[in-house]
């Protein structure tokens, strides 16, 4: 189990830092492209946790349509090479009360399971998975998705969404007709 | 179990190398040793081979498309028929000076090339070259090639942007728009091989192709075929780079062998690409159950895998020798307007016939039934296009004709 924890070290630690990048780097495109980074480092995360669907998931939504988006919105703002920026806004103080209750979330939900209980995982390992149960994951996921006891009422509440969202960039992209 | 050469050489033309390997090292090493050097050796072999094939299939390239145009091709370095002109090219590559233009993103700029070739080499992870012959098996094997497809449309913004050139720059929107709009339909199309399969797996994607996928659904492999045409950029859809037009694109600022990489990465994707096709809707491996047999299934199976792999490799050729650029418009038309819909509306009609064939059925039913709904679809697609295609003339032609009247008139009244 030795190689998962140094391997969860590294991937976290590359994450933390490109993050970190993210925040203080007054290049706009170097942020975005640290913030790509980071999301590649959640999806290693995920590879770890044997989720592989999640990972792939956010390879193609975070790094292939979102990143993607975020530089495309930079660059058509911007003045291209001299995009550099005070990483300071007028909502500093909104975002650092987010950031406070996040971090009490997550100081919270650690709690829950501190301390480690003897002979559970031990830190930065992910359980064993039997391949078994690996095989079905994505045929279970799928049906959990659809499932009246699971969660179909959040997918039908997103693809609502999903569509709305479509529908409001159709609007806002037709031509306005001449009287 | 000790080394012995002959033993190895005939695990090297079983394709069970690996399995040898294992049963002489298991004395001495762990398991999990082991299996990292075979990884080791396994991610070395494919992409050394890949890195290597680029030079025949540049090769190629040059003398079929010369064939089809009535010119000779290569014929100087190497023999009668030029087979050593591409390592010439190479090392004219190697031996050009890199520059670096002024003002360019130090980090974004040597990046690019080669995250581009890493991107291109990455997807062959969960290609399976014969039965029980593939990197890693994933649950998630076609959607895990689509996430790395996806994800490397960002090396083509990191070498545009990186550049500091504006041409570049409008090179690379112009690259990542088209990439990104033709990937709709690439996902779409390659959903119903998923949904007839019932699988994400590769290999059984390929074992449940008891009738070939590219008859069960015609239609969306060639949807598929298409957009995989514009993924790459090639000819019709080569307007990102059309050299006889407009300046090269993403990559006007590189030199020598990074300029080399951008190449070599486009034409191990070409390459990716057909293999996918065999794999998704030609059977992959199969060939009438002779990649079943004791001891050289493995091989036939690998033999066969590459010929329908080159047979896919050669339309694309084919079609570059032969079709005529597409303008900006009409490739944007035929994504949104033509391709999208008719992807949709297939996998739509592909998953309610798949839920009304009876559960006993048969493969051959199953497939004739396919077979015919796809027909329907793509037919009265085209009817609908043939339709619509004679009512836009005939308003043209209305318009003409009035216009003409028009003007007969103007004639008259000044002739009075």
């Amino acid at each position: 189990m030795m190689t998962q924890q140094i391997i969860f070290i590294v991937i976290s630690f590359l994450t933390l830092l490109m993050a970190w990048v993210v925040v203080t780097n007054r290049n706009l495109f170097h942020a975005a492209l640290a913030l790509m980074g980071s999301f590649l480092g959640v999806a290693g995360l995920y590879v770890l946790l044997e989720a592989g669907f999640l990972a792939a998931a956010q390879l193609l939504v975070y790094i292939g349509a979102i990143s993607i988006l975020i530089i495309f919105a930079i660059m058509m703002t911007r003045r291209l090479m001299q995009t550099t920026e005070t990483p300071f806004n007028s909502q500093w103080a909104l975002g650092g009360v987010t950031a406070l209750v996040l971090f009490a979330v997550i100081v919270f939900v650690i709690l829950q399971v501190w301390p480690w209980q003897p002979g559970a995982e031990p830190f930065g390992a992910a359980p064993e998975v039997p391949e078994a149960v690996l095989q079905g994951s994505v045929v279970q996921l799928g049906r959990a998705l659809v499932d009246v006891n699971q969660y179909v009422l959040p997918f039908e509440v997103t693809s609502v969404l999903l569509l709305a969202a479509l529908i409001g960039a159709i609007v806002v992209a037709w031509p306005e007709r001449k009287e | 179990m000790s080394f012995n050469i002959l033993e190895f050489l005939r695990s090297l033309v079983t394709l069970t190398t690996f399995d040898y390997l294992r049963d002489i090292w298991a004395d001495n090493m762990s398991v999990e040793t082991i299996e990292f050097l075979l990884d080791l050796i396994g991610v070395f072999t494919v992409s050394t081979f890949l890195l290597l094939i680029v030079l025949f299939l540049i090769w190629l390239e040059r003398k079929v498309v010369a064939r089809i145009q009535d010119r000779v091709g290569p014929n100087r370095v190497g023999g009668r028929f030029g087979l050593l002109q591409t390592v010439a090219d190479v090392l004219k590559l190697l031996t050009k000076e890199s520059l670096m233009p002024a003002g360019a993103d130090r980090l974004a700029y040597n990046l690019a090339p080669l995250l581009t070739v890493m991107a291109a080499l990455l997807m062959w992870a969960v290609i399976p070259f014969a039965p029980d012959v593939i990197g890693v098996d994933l649950n998630i094997g076609l959607f895990y090639i689509l996430a790395v497809s996806s994800a490397s449309v960002v090396t083509l913004l990191l070498a545009g942007w990186g550049s500091n050139n504006k041409y570049a720059l409008l090179g690379a929107f112009r690259a990542v728009a088209q990439l990104v709009s033709y990937e709709v339909p690439m996902v779409i199309s390659l959903l119903i091989p998923i949904l007839l399969a019932r699988s994400m797996y590769m290999q059984e994607l390929v074992g449940a192709q008891t009738v070939p996928f590219f008859i069960v659904a015609p239609v969306s492999a060639i949807i598929f075929f298409i957009s995989a045409l514009a993924e790459t950029g090639r000819t019709p859809f080569d307007l990102l780079e059309a050299e006889s037009e407009i300046v090269a694109g993403f990559h006007v600022e590189y030199t020598g062998m990074k300029f080399g990489m951008f190449f070599l990465a486009e034409f191990i994707s070409t390459l990716f690409m057909s293999a996918l096709f065999a794999t998704v809707f030609l059977g992959g491996w199969r060939f009438f159950g002779l990649e079943r047999l004791e001891t050289f299934g493995r091989l036939i199976g690998l033999v066969v895998f590459f010929i329908k792999m080159f047979a896919v490799y050669f339309v694309f050729i084919w079609i570059r020798g032969t079709f005529p650029r597409v303008r900006v418009d009409q490739m944007l038309d035929l994504n949104w307007k033509f391709l999208v819909p008719l992807s949709l509306i297939l996998l739509l009609v592909v998953a309610v016939v798949d839920k009304l064939i009876p559960v006993g059925a048969g493969p051959y039913f199953r497939a004739g039934v396919h077979l015919v709904s796809n027909l329907v679809v793509g037919f009265s697609a085209l009817e609908i296009l043939r339709r619509r295609a004679v009512r836009e003339r005939e308003a043209h032609e209305s318009r003409l004709t009035e216009a003409t009247e028009a003007r007969d008139e103007l004639v008259v009244e000044g002739a009075h």
